[in-house]
């Protein structure tokens, strides 16, 4: 089978991805992907990230097999690759340890990141703190005031978190607002950007950052079970956990993936963000991918109960691998998500994050569907703790 | 000759220097734009620099992205800019229009059907603030096919070897941006641009005005006699801003009217 190598140098999926961006931030971006492009090749560089994957984050992540939701199910075995473990719960850190190692290397005493739900803003935070940098993280003042605890927890760690108050006042504004930063201060900071959108080599680099969690997988299914899973499921926002995942094994045929994108309140009701489902391809934060946008070109609003999910964008790789259908891209509502949210928290004890609820939503739709021999591996891509409050008033609990 | 050419032509000739404001169409309401383009066109502009509004205006400060909102509000897409264009071309055929503004809007109405309309409408040149030029090969093609300018922009961090491969595919005036940051920030080093421009000028053959930055007729003097113009965007819009409805056509006149006397006068 043709080897898959993408991008080109230009850092092109195919049509998407690229460099679409203002002249003022070009040689930020050039001196970016030479200073990256000699760093990932760096025995040195290498044995850092991996030490540090190890030693700070807790890795390798195990796989766990969900046996008694699996047989509740009635079909497929359920597996799950434990990204919740990692120090700060989620996968957001494989990538941001990755980038402030280069940043360090690059002498950028400040780095600035933005962040929807707040995961990657901690992330980000985090590694600052780690390694005695300054920090600022732009969050939508929205978002702010949905994800209150993370916000605390970023001044915790000792970032400035600034509101961004322009536009629909979400991620993709606080993504806005974080360049225009990059842009003025570029000789002393360093972007992290949170997912494998932006323009090149974010996407490429990125993705790189967190094939350590399909790496890993290939190695623990051929150790514990023998031979790899029949699919992979992972959710979509931007879609950072899911290439980590899916990169790994795009040449291996045998293995099927799948991209759960948020559905939110049914694609039909024009509330979701599922940009791969239903939006068209075009140009934003500095790359050609699938968008959701109105007939003028203005980029428009999305829904979902997930804030991780909660993005008019999706990473260009993404967007390739849907066109050559190496990829199928599937959407899940909040309700089947919280669904799946409650199974997971009763049969297994694990409380997982909104976000990986929809890969864990849709596993369970495809599980009753198949054998019981058939192993479908999810990414459980955080956990759930952050998201309290949101489920709190989705299910009207009182407590 | 296009317009663009002829009106720097005879700016050389009388040893002027360009004025070239920049407003959003359909700030505050699509119906003032028009008028606008007329009154800075009596108060001294040469070339007007038309946004087209964008929802996620990356490389531009927040004065120019609210203008972009406020023009949003009223649903403003690439039609309305066309007719406003049209509407300015009724009574006046000598002041080049360029349009600014970000890929998307573009690509969403197709290329090919923005240069028909473009073209038809009365745009002298484009300026797609995200299609460097190893993005838009192509599109610099169809610009010329449609004898469209295309206007690029230079930072103080391009590199020499850049600056080549913008000059090759650039067109009518190339854009100086004389501060590293966003539209609107502050704090121009103007040792530094003139040290740029004297580099500039020895690859580029066409007008370099310059812009990003101004508040003040002080400033837009000297950058003005660095340049063969200069471009004042954010200023002028947080003079809309601040402007009742009524009061907007005067105060503009007036900002308009300041800054032409400063570029013209031959000493401050």
């Amino acid at each position: 089978m043709k080897i898959y190598d993408l991008p080109d140098r230009f850092g092109h999926f195919g049509p998407y991805g690229g460099v679409f961006v203002a002249e003022t931030l070009i040689s930020a971006l050039e001196e970016l992907r030479a200073q990256y492009e000699y760093y990932r090749n760096d025995i040195n560089f290498q044995k850092e990230f991996s030490y540090e994957l190890k030693h700070y984050v807790g890795r390798p992540s195990p796989i766990y097999h969900a046996k008694r939701w699996s047989a509740d199910l009635g079909g497929a075995q359920i597996l799950l690759k434990r990204e919740d473990l990692n120090h700060t719960g989620a996968h957001k850190i494989n990538n941001t340890i990755g980038q402030a190692l280069l940043a360090r290397r690059m002498k950028k005493p400040r780095i600035i990141a933005e962040t929807g739900a707040g995961q990657h803003g901690v992330a980000s935070a985090t590694v600052a703190a780690r390694y005695g940098m300054e920090c600022t993280v732009y969050m939508g003042s929205e978002d702010i005031k949905r994800q209150a605890t993370n916000v605390y927890r970023m001044k915790l760690l000792g970032a400035t978190v600034v509101s961004v108050k322009s536009g629909s006042r979400t991620l993709k504004d606080a993504l806005n607002e974080a360049m225009r930063d990059w842009v003025t201060n570029v000789e002393n900071t360093f972007y992290i950007i949170g997912t494998v959108a932006g323009p090149h080599p974010y996407p490429m680099m990125v993705r790189d950052f967190q094939t350590i969690i399909g790496r890993e997988a290939k190695l623990q299914m051929q150790e514990e079970y023998g031979h790899q899973p029949d699919a992979l499921i992972a959710c979509v926002g931007g879609g950072s956990n899911a290439m980590g995942l899916f990169y790994p094994y795009i040449d291996d045929a045998s293995v099927r993936m799948i991209g759960v994108e948020a559905a939110g309140c049914g694609i039909e009701t024009g509330q979701h963000a599922a940009t791969l489902m239903t939006g068209k391809p075009g140009v934003l934060h500095g790359n050609r991918t699938y968008l959701i946008q109105n007939e003028d070109g203005q980029i428009t609003e999305t829904h979902s109960i997930s804030a991780g999910l909660d993005y008019p964008g999706v990473g260009p790789e993404h967007a390739w691998l849907k066109d050559i259908n190496r990829v199928e891209y599937v959407g899940i509502t909040d309700d089947e998500a919280l669904a799946a949210f409650h199974a997971l928290c009763r049969y297994e004890g694990i409380i997982p994050a909104l976000e990986s609820s929809h890969a864990l939503a849709y596993a369970a739709k495809l599980a009753p569907t198949l054998s019981q021999e058939k192993l479908l591996l999810v990414n459980l891509s955080g956990r759930g703790d952050k998201d309290m409050d949101t489920v709190i008033q989705a299910t009207g609990t009182a407590l | 000759m296009s317009r663009i050419a002829t009106v720097f032509d005879k700016l050389h000739q009388y040893n002027r220097k360009a004025l070239i404001p920049f407003i959003t169409a359909g700030d505050p309401n699509p119906a003032i734009t028009v008028t606008l383009m007329n009154e800075l066109v009596k108060a001294g502009a040469d070339i007007i620099e038309l946004g087209i509004p964008f929802s996620d205006p990356m490389a531009d400060g927040p004065t120019i992205q609210r203008s972009s909102e406020r023009a949003l509000k009223h649903r403003v897409g690439l039609k309305d800019v066309f007719n406003i264009v049209s509407d300015f071309r009724v009574a006046n055929t000598d002041t080049p229009i360029v349009l600014m503004g970000y890929a998307n809007p573009v690509e969403a109405m197709g290329q090919d059907k923005f240069l028909v309309m473009a073209k038809e409408a009365g745009v002298d040149g484009v300026l797609v603030v995200d299609y460097p030029p190893e993005e838009c090969a192509e599109w610099v093609k169809s610009l010329g096919r449609h004898k469209i300018d295309a206007i690029f922009l230079v930072s103080p961090t391009t590199l020499e070897t850049r600056i080549e491969k913008i000059t090759n595919m650039a067109q009518g005036y190339v854009y100086y941006v004389s501060l590293k940051g966003v539209t609107g920030s502050s704090n121009i080093d103007l040792s530094e641009v003139t040290s740029k421009l004297t580099q500039l000028r020895s690859h580029i053959r066409i007008p370099i005005v310059i812009g990003f930055g101004i508040h003040d007729v002080v400033t837009a003097k000297i950058l003005a006699d660095l340049a063969d113009g200069v471009i004042v965007g954010s200023w002028i819009i947080e003079e809309i801003e601040k402007s009742t409805t009524t009061e907007i056509l005067k105060n503009i006149s007036r900002l308009t009217r300041d800054l032409r006397n400063a570029i013209d006068a031959t000493n401050i």
